[in-house]
């Protein structure tokens, strides 16, 4: 294990670009799918006829299958269906297919979690659906929704790690290029990609703890 | 409409695929669970410096990408000597990290049975250990069920991380059969499918299950 020349400057660079990289297809992807995801939820929860069914159907399959899987398909197979995507744009796209179906649960039942009593109060003193749902419900879900929303982002920074199969050039693909090139380099690399995946990912989950503490009170 | 000769003629490779990713999901189910009691025993007993190694360990293996968990058993030990096979680095892999899940739910559960029984049972006269098995540990079970549940869906999903270390499971079967047959959509479909047959029925028990619980409340 050679630690000093695995973190000479030249290593620690080529890495802090891919962590660049992972931040920016980590941030696209989070505030994609959580539009994308709330949008769904909300869909599902207002139990539309046939658009609400046909989204639980979609949702239900997509969380149900592999992010490899879904990464694979939209690199390698929508090509075939004439749809070519950039690596970049392929790792989002795949990425925010996946984590919105596991955000638009999320949407849902914290949603559902909302007492009955506050939405036939905000109708019988005449607001319509919408604004029910834009001004009484949506405001207290949110509050519930926020640490299952954070711990599905610290998991999409994770996943973004997935993108090394289609070799998108962030934080593990990087570390990967240094050690193939020298094995006592391998231990060192990976102790330090893990490392700074951890204090991103304990940072954000304690910011979680904080905002949940003071929205419980 | 997808090309069904495709999955006749590989039927063969497709299920080989489909057992090992339900082998070493089945293993590392039974691993994670004994490592997530473990762990959760450690994290809540009344000696403090165990409490500290269990809440670094899990904290540590929630907070990194799984797929680097996996390259470290792969080739990080290699590197050192240690050459464990794909099956064993992706089995190892996931009862780690599914296991550190795992151990948070448990104490989440444990937890969440109000400290008033703990304090009643060691109050009548039993022991620690007695009142935590007889008293905290069958109430705490029914939380516990639905969570461990989920981490069962997701560690079916991160077994086609082997894929990416040659694993045999039905993620890699299926791109050596895009390989050989140049078709990739279809295969990917058939791949889908395959992991539906095991996570569906999963999600469906789980939704069951926390919906009679939140009725015996």
């Amino acid at each position: 294990m050679d630690f000093a020349g695995a973190y000479q400057f030249d290593n620690l660079r080529f890495l802090f670009s891919g962590f660049l990289v992972t931040l920016e297809v980590a941030f696209l992807s989070i505030v994609f799918s959580f539009l994308i995801g709330t949008l769904i939820g909300v869909l599902r929860y207002m139990r539309i006829p046939v658009v609400s069914k046909l989204m639980m159907i979609v949702v239900e399959t997509i969380r149900n299958l592999p992010l490899l899987l879904i990464i694979f398909f939209v690199y390698f197979a929508l090509p075939e269906v004439k749809i070519k995507l950039a690596v970049t744009p392929a790792a989002i796209l795949a990425l925010t297919i996946f984590e919105s179906a596991l955000i638009a649960e999320i949407v849902r039942s914290g949603l559902n979690s909302i007492e009955r009593g506050q939405i036939e109060a905000a109708r019988s003193s005449g607001l319509t659906a919408l604004q029910t749902l834009w001004h009484i419900i949506l405001p207290q879900a949110l509050k519930r929704m926020i640490p299952p929303l954070v711990s599905q982002f610290i998991s999409l920074i994770k996943d973004t790690s997935l993108a090394v199969i289609i070799a998108l050039p962030e934080l593990m693909h990087n570390g990967q290029i240094i050690y193939n090139s020298n094995i006592t380099y391998v231990i060192p690399i990976l102790l330090l990609v893990a490392l700074t995946y951890f204090v991103l990912n304990y940072l954000l989950s304690l910011l979680a703890l904080r905002l949940e503490k003071r929205l419980a009170t | 409409m997808p090309d069904f000769s495709i999955l006749v003629n590989h039927i063969g490779e497709f299920l080989s695929g489909f057992f090992t990713t339900l082998e070493v999901s089945l293993l590392a189910l039974a691993g994670s669970f004994l490592v997530g009691v473990v762990l959760a025993v450690m994290r809540i007993a009344p000696f403090k410096p165990l409490n500290g190694i269990s809440y670094v360990i899990v904290e540590f293996v929630r907070n990194i990408p799984f797929l680097l968990q996996v390259f470290f058993f792969y080739f990080g030990l290699s590197a050192i000597g240690i050459q464990l096979s794909a099956f064993v680095s992706g089995t190892l892999g996931l009862t780690v990290y599914t296991g550190a899940f795992i151990a948070e739910a448990i104490r989440a559960g444990i937890q969440s049975v109000s400290r008033g029984q703990m304090e009643a049972g060691r109050a009548s006269g039993l022991s620690y250990s007695q009142t935590m098995r007889h008293i905290i540990l069958p109430q705490a079970i029914k939380l516990v069920i639905p969570p461990i549940g989920n981490q069962f869906l997701n560690l079916v999903k991160n077994s086609s991380v082997l894929a990416v270390i040659s694993g045999m499971d039905l993620m890699y079967q299926g791109d050596l059969i895009s390989a050989k047959t140049y078709v990739v959509f279809d295969v990917y479909i058939f791949v889908a499918l395959f992991y539906l047959v095991i996570t569906i029925p999963v999600s469906l028990f789980v939704n069951s299950l926390e919906k009679r619980l939140a009725k015996s409340y």
